[in-house]
């Protein structure tokens, strides 16, 4: 009876495999290069589960048809000469699509190490996806088509950031203080530009730069803010840098108001804790507790990503980047209908598509996202408004402000060099 | 005022914590011409392990048992391996330690992942101590000062009002002739490379949760209290304690300075522009450059003073 079968069988499946290569359902491989151990470990881990949630999510809603992604981590402890060791060695074992975020130097050089790659070994280009180097170099002198940013630059969120600051009168007196890095120096640059053009009457009182990663005890750098009589602080530091100078600052009861980038990281809230209350203010590219500002369908789709995300690895979620990657991607692959760089590369340029804060463009021009930006206050939940807290504290960020991507939109000086299309 | 009042306690706690760490090193090396190069890992040590206990039974507790700990491995350390490494010579026993550093990092990766742990200051300490002008002084730093100076005493009494630090102290100069007095002359080296390594630990146990306890903290302090005990000279426990506080001080009020070459420059009618070469570095303030100040004290010291401040062997 079986033996009847056998050759129809065959035949189907000898149909299937020549009928394969068409749509055949592919696992693209994107390598996380970050640093996964040390102090500033927390997050890297926080960024790779976010995107391995997307991913995942992707996968059961088929964001990318046929096609599903995977991120795997690399560990550059940091460094740009370790990352590209890690570049290397994930080219080596066929990886196409690179991720990196923390750190502008180490963004600065992979797009350098990948522009020359892709100009040696045609055929085998690689595609990098940002999703938190934010020197606005990347996107302007530096730009390159293999680059896309998914964070919002230095210099839209510093648009937003002294727009909002020159509106309170009862600022005087700003102290700048930065990680001694690509990204520190724009922040420092970009700060001192925008106050000048907004509120010249604003006196810059100090302007400190520190090295990354280094400083244990912030309380010399305290002393001096303090001593400088500001009202203000300006810095663009993250990570454990902005955690132990708040952490400072709270011990020798600094009172200046704070205005950062970076609140929101591993183990920024825990240090601010009850202190920061009212003081620490940040500007990002996105913010859970918007109920006022965004859609509610927007609000409660957020929201139930967020808390998914803290039941199932009790951290909080806050790179809503990871989710434009993972969502452009997809998209980029389904309507190229390849997963080839090159093309989902050129597919990618200038869409349109879905991120957690609705509908954003990759601008082809530069391959900056443009997306509203939020500025909002470390406060306590209150059940309406703050709604949802960071690390358990009991304290969360009330949102002040939405402002519109074409508000916070900056002009490009990128010249891109594009390859041809085949 | 203020500000120099401050700055000045900042840098005298940052000095003490130092010197906890370096009169380790510096009494090995007096004793046992052993470079510790792992040291610094027995500070980490000393921090997970007081991670480790406090989050079970609390932080007073593992004030005392943690350092305890250290000193044991420490002290098994020396027995079972540098004591036989020894007869090869010195180079033999600096790599020892060097292999051994790497092997303790990896060790607590292992245990503890390679995140930061948390690892936090005891609610009871966690207040401000003092409030002066319009500045509060956290009161953990005061703990930190308290501990490192009762240590400091500890020390200092052991030394010379003890039959053991009488014997320690005789072993430094004349081994040869205490051994033939009748005195165990290998158990003391390792009483004293077990004690150092409980320096090291307490250390950690109060540095982990002031700053941030991560496989990273040994690498960072390493480099520091070899400065200390270069400068302070090789084995001079008073120079260890004078460098710490120097440097300490040094540091935090290199921070607050903003001149640089170019202010230096423009006080005498010459002006720099962005434009001059080498702008780049003459604007460099010193505020800047203040995490590269202890290199440049050591590489001075070593020029002009190789025996250090206080040392008293040449080189």
């Amino acid at each position: 009876m079986t033996t009847q079968f056998r050759p129809l069988i065959l035949a189907i499946s000898v149909a299937a495999a020549f009928a394969a290569p068409i749509a055949a359902a592919e696992v693209v491989k994107v390598a996380f290069i970050e640093t996964l151990t040390g102090a500033f470990a927390p997050i890297g881990q926080n960024q790779l589960r976010s995107y391995q949630t997307f991913t995942e999510m992707g996968k059961q809603k088929k964001w990318a048809g046929e096609h599903s992604i995977e991120f795997v981590g690399f560990d550059n402890k940091g460094s740009p000469q370790e990352s590209l060791n890690q570049l290397k060695s994930a080219i080596d074992q066929g990886y196409r699509y690179i991720a990196q975020g923390n750190g502008s130097g180490v963004a600065l050089a992979l797009v350098d190490a990948i522009n020359k790659h892709n100009q040696r070994n045609p055929g085998k280009e690689v595609v990098f996806f940002n999703h938190s180097a934010i020197d606005p170099d990347l996107t302007n002198s530096k730009c390159s088509f293999w680059h896309f940013r998914f964070d919002a630059n230095v210099d839209m969120k510093m648009e937003a950031l002294s727009s909002f600051l020159a509106k309170d009168q009862s600022v005087k007196k700003v102290y700048i203080i930065g990680q001694n890095y690509a990204h520190g120096h724009q922040v420092t640059r970009a700060a001192k530009e925008f106050l000048k053009r907004k509120r010249p009457d604003i006196e810059i009182v100090g302007d400190d730069l520190h090295p990354i990663a280094q400083v244990k005890d912030f309380s010399p750098y305290v002393a001096k803010i303090k001593a400088s009589g500001a009202d203000t602080v300006i810095t663009g530091n993250w990570g454990a840098d902005l955690a132990l100078l708040i952490k400072a600052a709270k011990d020798s009861g600094l009172k200046t108001n704070f205005f950062t980038y970076y609140a929101g990281t591993s183990g920024v809230p825990t240090a601010m804790g009850a202190a920061g209350e009212d003081l620490v203010k940040t500007v990002g590219y996105w913010e859970v507790n918007t109920i006022k500002f965004v859609p509610k369908t927007q609000y409660e789709y957020s929201k139930g990503i967020v808390d998914t995300f803290k039941k199932k690895y009790n951290d909080d979620f806050y790179t809503m980047a990871t989710y434009s990657v993972v969502s452009l991607f997809s998209k980029a692959m389904k309507e190229a209908k390849s997963t080839d760089p090159v093309k989902v590369a050129f597919a990618m340029e200038g869409m349109k598509f879905q991120s957690m804060n609705g509908e954003v463009e990759m601008r082809k021009s530069d391959h900056q996202l443009q997306q509203p930006l939020f500025i909002s206050t470390w406060s306590k939940v209150d059940g309406k408004e703050v709604i949802n807290d960071r690390e358990n504290t009991g304290y969360g960020f009330r949102t002040n402000q939405k402002i519109e991507s074409f508000v916070a939109s900056q002009p490009t000086s990128c010249q891109m060099k594009r390859p041809d299309r085949s | 005022m203020e500000f120099t009042f401050f700055s000045l306690l900042n840098g005298l706690s940052y000095g003490l914590m130092l010197f906890m760490l370096s009169s380790g090193l510096t009494l090995i090396f007096s004793m046992m011409g052993v470079l510790n190069f792992a040291h610094a890992s027995f500070y980490m040590v000393g921090a997970y392990l007081a991670y480790a206990i406090s989050s079970q039974i609390g932080f007073w507790p593992a004030l005392v048992i943690a350092p305890l700990l250290v000193g044991i491995i420490g002290a098994a350390v020396e027995r079972f391996g540098l004591r036989t490494v020894h007869k090869w010579g010195h180079i033999p026993e600096l790599l020892f330690t060097f292999g051994l550093s790497y092997v303790i990092v990896e060790v607590v990766q292992l245990i503890w992942g390679r995140a930061a742990v948390r690892y936090v200051i005891p609610p009871e300490l966690s207040g401000s101590l003092f409030t002066a002008y319009s500045t509060t002084f956290p009161m953990y730093r005061g703990f930190m000062m308290l501990i490192a100076l009762l240590m400091l005493l500890a020390i200092y009494l052991m030394l010379t009002r003890t039959r053991i630090g009488l014997v320690i102290q005789a072993a430094l100069t004349h081994p040869n002739t205490v051994e033939t007095l009748g005195h165990n002359v290998p158990r003391v080296f390792m009483l004293v490379f077990g004690g150092g390594c409980a320096l090291a630990g307490l250390a950690g146990v109060i540095g982990g949760n002031a700053f941030v306890t991560e496989p990273s903290m040994a690498a960072t302090v390493g480099s520091i209290i070899f400065v200390v005990v270069v400068v302070g000279g090789m084995g001079s426990l008073a120079g260890a304690f004078f460098a710490s506080l120097l440097i300490g001080v040094m540091q935090t009020f290199a921070v607050a300075l903003d001149n640089s070459l170019v202010t230096l420059f423009g006080r005498f009618g010459v002006d720099f522009t962005p434009d001059t070469p080498g702008y780049e570095v003459l604007k460099l303030s010193i505020s800047d450059v203040a995490p590269i100040l202890p290199y440049l004290l050591l590489v001075l010291i070593l020029i002009f003073r190789p025996m250090g401040l206080m040392g008293k062997r040449e080189g």
